[in-house]
């Protein structure tokens, strides 16, 4: 199955967190890096990230192939932005001349995407989708959001199944998919099919929430407390990512 | 389509960011609890419905179908779009927290569009029209999306110039496949269970 949370089981000091600290520190993190633009700033952040995954206790080849999967836009930006961006000549291919300023500021982007990504990947993708959910619902999330979230969630599991076994049936009738009207068709035909279930399932499932007694609240067992360690945490976070502000602001004046 | 984090520009994030808020506000309040389930169920469907690769020549595109959401969704697939990007951010770090909200317009805007485009058409009993407008909506959905991915990157950095058309012009075959899905899929519905493609309020626009 490829819909699974690789990185959500674990015992390691970042999988114990308060997962609203976590959520907390991802987006604080995040929005710091993605408006940084400059390296004394963005390579701190670099490190904090790995770091964060070392903490976590990932296994680093998948974490990386999780990286390589994610680089395409910023490889495809490589390919570019050297050669669009004016500026002095650093080096010359055939006619083409890449400029200092933009394989800086390729650079500048790759550092950046990838410091995001790593603190995602070691703050939220080491927590259950359930207990994100949960615990952005204790950070005052819109509870329709949270709701749509959590069944989504829940959903994307059984609709798969349900794709599976379409797909099986196809492949058992010898469907071989090729660049033809007929395999365009088929594939409408199975996502329309995908719609259609999904749609009485919709319909089974709200009558038997109606059932037991669903007037729009979710009840939820899972209590989370703040530990030392989180608070410890969070101030020490807190702090990285200031110094990351001041390093960024000093930077400009 | 998604813009991976880092690449776009702090104004460009905060417009996207409002306009995401903004669409989904709306959507939040045209869905009542009880269309929660359906919606959700929906949207796993199509969540699960972009893991599809359909082949083109020696490679693969998958399925992006925000047209046929927009159809079926209304305003209510700037929820639905979010939730499901959010998802994919989280599972696959596909996309992000700071690109959530451009990542949720340049999806769901134009799915929004097509909406009110072509909702009332392809409604419309039978008919070549109808079927025309289902292949227009896959197409012009994509090809807006394309658009919107272009502009953020414009707005973020005018060197982006050549980036940008290229993704417009690499999205050409997606664009067309995208209107053959559409229009199959919509003539399916319309034979097996017309009242999906009613849309999630009734009778369309």
């Amino acid at each position: 199955m490829i819909i699974e949370e690789q990185f959500s089981t674990g015992k390691s000091l970042v999988h114990s967190l308060d997962p609203r600290v976590k959520i907390i520190v991802a987006i604080l993190f995040s929005v710091v890096v993605a408006v940084s633009s400059n390296f004394l700033a963005l390579l701190p952040a670099l490190a904090v990230s790995l770091s964060l995954i070392v903490l976590a206790k990932l296994p680093m080849r998948k974490v990386f192939y999780r990286l390589l999967l994610v680089n395409g836009l910023i490889l495809f930006l490589w390919i570019f932005l050297p050669f669009t961006f004016k500026g002095e000549a650093l080096f010359k291919i055939g006619p083409l001349v890449g400029t200092k300023e933009g394989v800086l500021y390729a650079s500048q982007i790759t550092v950046k995407c990838n410091a995001i990504l790593l603190a995602m990947i070691a703050l939220l993708s080491t927590t259950p989708i359930f207990t994100l959910g949960h615990a952005m619902g204790q950070l005052y999330f819109p509870d329709k959001i949270i709701h749509l979230f959590l069944f989504t969630y829940r959903y994307i599991h059984v609709i798969f199944q349900e794709y599976r076994r379409l797909t099986n049936a196809m492949r058992i009738r010898g469907f071989i998919p090729g660049t033809n009207l007929h395999t365009y068709r088929s594939y409408a035909y199975l996502v329309g099919m995908l719609l259609v279930r999904s749609y009485d399932r919709a319909e089974r499932i709200h009558k038997a929430m109606l059932c037991r007694g669903f007037h729009g609240k979710y009840y939820t067992l899972s209590r989370f407390s703040i530990k030392m360690g989180d608070i410890l945490y969070l101030s020490l976070m807190l702090t990285a990512i200031l110094g990351l502000v001041i390093l960024q602001w000093k930077a400009i004046a | 389509m998604h813009i991976s984090e880092g690449v776009l520009s702090a104004p460009v994030l905060v417009t996207g960011a409002a306009l995401a808020a903004a669409g989904i506000s709306v959507g939040l309040k045209k869905m009542g609890y009880e269309k929660i389930p359906q919606v959700a169920v929906l949207s796993s469907a199509f969540f699960v419905a972009s893991l599809i690769h359909v082949p083109i020549g020696p490679s693969s595109v998958h399925l992006i179908l925000n047209g046929i959401n927009g159809l079926l969704l209304g305003w209510l697939c700037f929820p639905s779009i979010l939730v499901a990007l959010a998802l994919q951010a989280i599972l696959f770090q596909f996309g992000g927290i700071t690109v959530l909200g451009v990542n949720t317009v340049t999806m769901a805007l134009p799915g929004l569009i097509c909406y009110y485009l072509f909702g009332k058409l392809v409604n419309r009993e039978g008919g070549l029209l109808s079927l025309a407008a289902a292949f227009a909506c896959g197409f012009l959905s994509v090809f807006f999306s394309g658009i919107l991915v272009a502009l953020s990157l414009l707005f973020t950095e005018q060197s982006f110039m050549s980036v940008a058309k290229l993704i417009v012009v690499a999205h050409l075959p997606v664009m067309i496949i995208e209107g053959i899905i559409t229009l199959f899929c919509v003539a399916f519905l319309k034979r097996v269970k017309p009242e999906v493609l009613g849309g999630i309020y009734g009778k369309g626009p």
